[in-house]
């Protein structure tokens, strides 16, 4: 991909990051979310992952945040009115993400193997899905089944909480 | 200008910041949430360039990051329909989605 392509995709998904945290009103923060996400699948698919940028749109734009959107439109959330900033809290936030940058740029700027570019692809098209599937059901196949389980106890998990009187 | 590996993990880094930035700052649950997901889908970004980067034998990129990506996603999934179900809950109880408002667990 071309490095415009890359900035212009990286751009809108860290605007709309920071357009999540910002906005006052929930509807326009999942709004923004759903944006920087399909910035996010972009990314991937310029880095030869077509399966995860597919999968990345279709739960996390898709699923995901029609989940949010229900929620927030169930509760009827409105706008946050303004309160009382917590000083302390804030600069202290404030304070660890500069630190936690810092360090970041510090670590990027002595990691030599990151000044390479990609190595390329064979040429001709590869089966991405193929691929990941070959290794998800060989290699991973019980992380796989374990995983099946995880998401029943989920299921189950919500329908629990979600009845109205628990006993 | 060439595309390299630390562009990704600086992006990467920096989506990280502004989800961890949100849920230190912002005080609506429904908000800390999104920004958690924020930083579980940096990770997931930096986890994508370095299958990319590192290709093995037969010239193809390393599919176990992007099983591991997969893997991912999933919990993620589960993880947001769980602590939405439990966010309705607590509002169903306090009428309230401002986590000042919550401080029954408080010492």
């Amino acid at each position: 991909m071309s490095p415009i392509l890359f900035w212009v995709f990286a751009l809108m998904m860290l605007v709309f990051g920071v357009a999540v945290v910002v906005n006052r009103n929930p509807v326009a923060s999942a709004l923004s979310l759903v944006v920087s996400f399909l910035g996010l699948a972009a990314l991937f698919v310029s880095l030869d992952a077509f399966f995860i940028g597919v999968v990345q749109v279709l739960v996390y734009a898709g699923a995901v945040m029609v989940l949010f959107l229900f929620i927030i439109m169930l509760l009827d959330l409105k706008a946050e009115q303004r309160r009382k900033l917590n000083l302390a809290a804030w600069a202290g936030g404030g304070l660890v993400t500069l630190i936690f940058v810092a360090q970041l740029w510090a670590v990027l700027k002595r990691f030599p193997l990151g000044r390479q570019p990609f190595p390329a692809l064979p040429p001709g098209p590869h089966d991405d899905v193929r691929e990941v599937g070959m290794v998800l059901f060989s290699t991973h196949n019980l992380p796989f089944q374990v995983v099946g389980v995880l998401i029943l106890v989920a299921t189950i998990g919500v329908v629990i909480l979600s009845k109205r009187e628990l006993k | 200008m060439e595309l390299t590996l630390n562009h990704y993990l600086l992006v990467s880094g920096l989506l990280f910041a502004i989800g961890f930035a949100g849920v230190m700052l912002r005080r609506n649950i429904i908000i800390i949430f999104m920004c958690l997901e924020l930083m579980l889908n940096a990770a997931n970004l930096s986890l994508v360039a370095f299958s990319r980067f590192n290709v093995g034998e037969n010239g193809l990129p390393n599919y176990n990051a992007q099983v591991l990506v997969f893997f991912i996603i999933t919990v993620a999934a589960a993880e947001v329909a769980v602590g939405l179900a439990i966010i309705v809950a607590l509002y169903r109880a306090r009428q309230t989605t401002h986590v000042e408002d919550i401080n029954s667990l408080k010492f």
